[in-house]
C-alpha cells in the first residue's frame, strides 16, 4: 500500500506564478506571501483572518495591503490569535453565521513561542477555527532573531556565528497531534496543489484545524530571492520538512516520500547555515533520519487504525 | 426578588440579568465564585449564552475581545494578578472601542502574596482607556453592572466594575435581584450595527475600508485616535449621569458618580471609595451626634475622573481627609493625586488635603481608624506630607531603617 498521494504539480507551473493583483509590501521572494496566496485561493472569501504581529500582520498594514479588499481581517496582540479567533468564531455562530471560517494566520513566533499556551487552550477546547503557522524559522519581522522553530546550526541575529543556534527545532506537529484535534497538516509553497487540497479538506471539517507551512525567507535565511521555491522544494525532498496529515491525533497520510536528496543540497543554498561544520551536518542528518523513522512508524500505525 | 448573597454572587446575577451572549472568565481568589456561579446558572438552564472556560486571563480577555469584535454582548471577571496579566489587552479593548464589561474584585498585587483586599490593582490600570466604577455594597455591584452595559454600548468603550475583595466579594448582604423584564426594558439587546460610536465594528464589517483593530486604522493617525478616545471619556460623564437617572427612575435606587453624605455644612470632609464608604458613613453619623461638623464624599466613578463634581463638592472646604486603600509607591495614594489635580483651579486656593493610606493588604479599615483620621485632620494644621499612614502596625522597623540610611553620608 502506497503512503504517497498522486504526483504533485510544482510551483513552477505558470498557473501558480502570476503575481497578486495589488502587489505586496513583503520582501522580494517572501515565502509567506505565496503561502497566503495559495491558502486564500483554496479557502475562498467566506473567511475572516485573525492576525497577530508578524511578517504577515505587518505586510497587511503596510501602505500596499496584501489582502484582497473583500477579505476581512482582525488584528490581535501577539499572544492571543488563537483565543481571539475562537471568541470571534463563537460570536459568529451565536449570531447565526455558520458559513464564515475564522482563520488565525500566524508566524512561528506567535505559534511556537509566545502564543503556545493560547494555541494549546484553543486546541483543547476544539474551537471552530483554522490555525495556520507560516514558519520562516525565526522572528523575521523584527530582523531575524532566533525562535524555537529555528533549526539547529542556523545563525540568526540573536544566535550569531560561530556559535549559531544550539538547540533543535521544536516539533510543533507532535504537540498539536497530542491534542487529538480533527485535522492538522504540514504543507509547502513548492507544492501548491497539495497545499490547496489540504485547505479544501480542512474547510469541509469543523473544529480546530492546524496548518504548519514552511515559508522560506530570503532575508533571514540568506539566499537569493528567486530561490524561494527551490529552497522550499529541497526542504521537502531532502527530508528536512516532511509533508503529512494527522486526523484526531492519528498520523494518517504521508503525502510525499523524501527523495533522499543529500541534506547539503538544502543547506548550501542558505547563508544562515554557512557556519555549520561537517560534524554538525551529520548531527542534523541523524536528527532528520530519526524523525523520519518515527514519522513512518506513526503513519504505519495510523493506517492500520484506519483499515 | 430579595436574596442574601455575596458580592461575587451579586456580580454573577448582574451579568445574568444583562444576558451576555459570551461569558469567559478565569478563576482567581477572591473572584472565583463569579465564574462558578455563572456555571451553575448554565447548569440550571438560567443562562442561555455561551460560557467558555479558558486557560488563562490572557485567554479570558482575548476571547471576549474576539467575541465582542464579532458583535455580541460579553462579560468577564478577574482580580489583581489576573488583571495585571490582562494589562496589554486592556489597552487593546479600549483602543478597539469594544463595549466589554469586566468585573474586577480588588485584591493586592504580589509580591508578597496577599489574597485579600486593595484597590491598587485596578486604580493602576487608570491609563488603559477603560471606564471605572467602584462599589460600596453588593446591591451596588449588581446595579452598576446593569448600568455599565448601557454605558459601554452607548459610548463604545469597555467598563470595569470594581468591588473590594473579601469585604464585598465574600460577605453576604441582602440584594434585590432586579426584575428581568424591567432590566430588558432598561437594557435592550445589543445591536452593534446601530450604535453610532461603533466605528471599529463598521470597519470590521467592511462598511469602512480598513483592517479592524487599533493598528488597523489605515491612514488614520494614532494621535487622532487617542484624541477620540479622550473625547469619548469626556462624553461618558454626562452619559453615565443620564443612565443612572434612568436607572433610578425605573428601579428606585441611584448611585451618584460622586456622592455627598451629610456634607452640606461640613468643614472637614472625608473622601473614600469602595467598601470603606459604608464604614465611613457610620463614623460620620456617630461624630455628627457628638456635634462635629463633618461629612463624607464617596467616589464611585474613577475613570473618567469626575473633575467637575469633585470641584463642586470639595472646593472651599476647610480640610479634606482622603482615606484610601491603595498606594502609588514614591508618590502617594492614587485618589489623593487625582483629587489634588481636580482641585487645582486657576485663581482659587486649593483646600488642604490630608492623604491617608489605609487597609493595604486587606487590613481592616475600622470605624476607629476612620475616626482617628478625621480627628487628626481636625486637630492638625495642614501637613506637608505625601502620606499619613493609617494603621501601620510595623512602622518602627522602617523608622530604624530611616535612621540607618540617614547616617550614611
Amino acid at each position: 500500500m502506497s503512503m504517497i498521494g498522486k504526483p504533485f504539480k510544482y510551483a513552477e507551473s505558470p498557473e501558480y506564478l502570476n503575481p497578486p493583483p495589488g502587489g505586496h509590501s513583503a520582501c522580494p521572494g517572501c515565502g509567506e506571501i505565496l503561502a497566503m496566496r495559495y491558502f486564500l485561493k483554496a479557502a475562498g472569501e467566506k473567511i475572516i483572518l485573525v492576525m497577530p504581529p508578524g511578517c504577515a500582520g505587518a505586510n497587511i498594514n503596510a501602505p500596499a495591503p496584501s489582502l484582497p479588499p473583500s477579505i476581512r481581517a482582525l488584528a490581535t496582540p501577539f499572544m492571543t490569535a488563537p483565543v481571539l479567533a475562537g471568541g470571534l468564531s463563537t460570536a459568529l455562530r451565536v449570531r447565526g453565521d455558520t458559513e464564515t471560517t475564522v482563520i488565525a494566520w500566524t508566524g512561528d513566533g506567535a505559534t511556537f513561542d509566545i502564543g503556545l499556551a493560547g494555541l494549546s487552550g484553543a486546541a483543547e477546547r476544539n474551537e471552530d477555527i483554522i490555525y495556520v503557522c507560516y514558519d520562516n524559522e525565526g522572528y523575521m519581522n523584527t530582523g531575524n532573531q532566533r525562535s524555537s522553530a529555528t533549526p539547529r546550526g542556523a545563525r540568526t541575529s540573536t544566535s550569531p556565528a560561530p556559535t549559531t543556534k544550539l538547540e533543535r527545532k521544536k516539533d510543533i506537529m507532535q504537540i498539536m497531534a497530542a491534542h487529538a484535534i480533527p485535522y492538522s497538516a504540514t504543507a509547502s509553497i513548492a507544492f501548491p496543489d497539495d497545499l490547496m487540497e489540504k485547505v479544501k479538506r480542512a474547510m469541509e471539517l469543523r473544529g480546530f484545524r492546524f496548518f504548519h507551512i514552511l515559508a522560506p525567507c530570503p532575508t533571514g535565511w540568506l539566499y537569493r530571492a528567486e530561490k524561494t521555491i527551490e529552497v522550499a522544494r529541497l526542504a521537502v525532498e531532502t527530508g528536512f520538512f516532511p509533508l503529512y496529515e494527522v486526523e484526531n491525533g492519528i498520523y494518517i497520510r504521508l503525502n510525499r516520500e523524501s527523495r533522499g536528496l543529500p541534506l547539503e543540497n538544502f543547506i548550501r543554498l542558505q547563508g544562515r547555515f554557512s557556519a555549520l561544520t561537517s560534524d554538525q551536518i551529520e548531527e542534523l542528518k541523524r536528527e532528520i533520519e530519526l524523525r523520519w523513522e518515527l514519522l513512518k512508524t506513526l503513519i504505519k500505525y495510523g493506517q492500520n487504525q484506519c483499515h | 426578588m430579595i436574596k442574601v448573597i455575596t458580592g461575587n454572587e451579586a456580580a454573577a446575577y448582574g451579568a445574568l440579568l444583562c444576558k451576555p451572549e459570551v461569558v469567559c472568565a478565569y478563576p482567581i481568589t477572591p473572584q472565583s465564585r463569579i465564574p462558578e456561579q455563572i456555571a451553575e446558572f448554565v447548569a440550571q438552564g438560567l443562562f442561555k449564552g455561551k460560557f467558555v472556560n479558558v486557560e488563562s486571563e490572557v485567554a479570558a480577555l482575548g476571547y471576549v475581545i474576539g467575541a465582542s469584535a464579532g458583535g455580541v454582548r460579553v462579560f468577564t471577571a478577574t482580580s489583581s494578578q489576573g488583571l495585571a496579566v490582562m494589562h496589554e489587552q486592556l489597552h487593546w479593548a479600549a483602543g478597539a472601542r469594544l463595549p466589554i464589561v469586566l468585573v474586577n474584585v480588588n485584591r493586592p498585587l504580589a509580591a508578597p502574596w496577599e489574597l485579600t483586599s486593595e484597590q491598587t490593582d485596578s486604580l493602576s490600570q487608570r491609563d488603559t482607556g477603560w471606564l471605572q466604577f467602584y462599589c460600596e455594597s453588593n446591591q451596588e455591584v449588581l446595579d452598576t453592572i446593569i448600568q455599565a452595559y448601557k454605558l459601554a454600548e452607548t459610548v463604545g468603550l469597555p467598563v470595569m466594575v470594581c468591588l473590594d475583595g473579601v469585604y464585598l466579594s465574600y460577605v453576604a448582604e441582602t440584594v434585590e435581584i432586579r426584575d428581568q423584564e424591567a432590566v430588558d426594558h432598561f437594557l435592550p439587546p445589543y445591536h452593534p450595527e446601530v450604535s453610532s460610536q461603533r466605528y471599529s465594528y463598521k470597519i470590521f464589517m467592511k462598511e469602512a475600508p480598513a483592517m479592524f483593530g487599533p493598528q488597523g486604522y489605515v491612514r488614520r493617525s494614532y494621535m487622532a485616535d487617542r484624541y477620540e478616545l479622550h473625547r469619548l471619556h469626556q462624553m461618558s460623564f454626562e452619559l453615565a449621569e443620564r443612565i443612572n437617572g434612568e436607572f433610578e427612575q425605573m428601579f428606585g435606587t441611584g448611585y451618584p458618580l460622586v456622592e455627598e453624605y451629610r456634607a452640606d455644612d461640613a468643614d472637614v470632609v472625608a473622601v473614600t471609595s469602595g467598601s470603606a464608604v459604608g464604614t465611613a458613613r457610620f463614623v460620620v453619623d456617630r461624630m455628627r451626634e457628638e456635634g462635629y461638623k463633618i461629612g463624607l464624599i464617596k467616589i464611585k466613578m474613577f475613570r473618567p475622573f469626575p473633575k467637575h463634581l469633585i470641584r463642586k463638592t470639595l472646593s472651599g472646604r476647610k480640610k479634606i481627609a482622603i482615606i484610601e486603600r491603595d498606594l502609588s509607591p514614591g508618590q502617594c495614594g492614587i485618589l489623593h493625586q487625582e483629587i489634588r489635580w481636580a482641585l487645582n483651579v486657576p485663581g482659587q486656593t486649593t483646600p488642604p488635603t490630608y492623604g491617608f493610606v489605609a487597609g493595604l493588604g486587606g487590613e481592616d479599615i475600622t470605624p476607629e481608624l476612620i475616626k482617628k483620621a478625621i480627628e487628626f485632620t481636625m486637630k492638625n494644621d495642614p501637613v506637608d506630607q505625601d502620606i499619613i499612614w493609617l494603621g501601620l502596625v510595623e512602622k518602627r522597623q522602617y523608622d530604624e531603617y530611616d535612621r540607618k540610611t540617614l547616617q550614611i553620608r
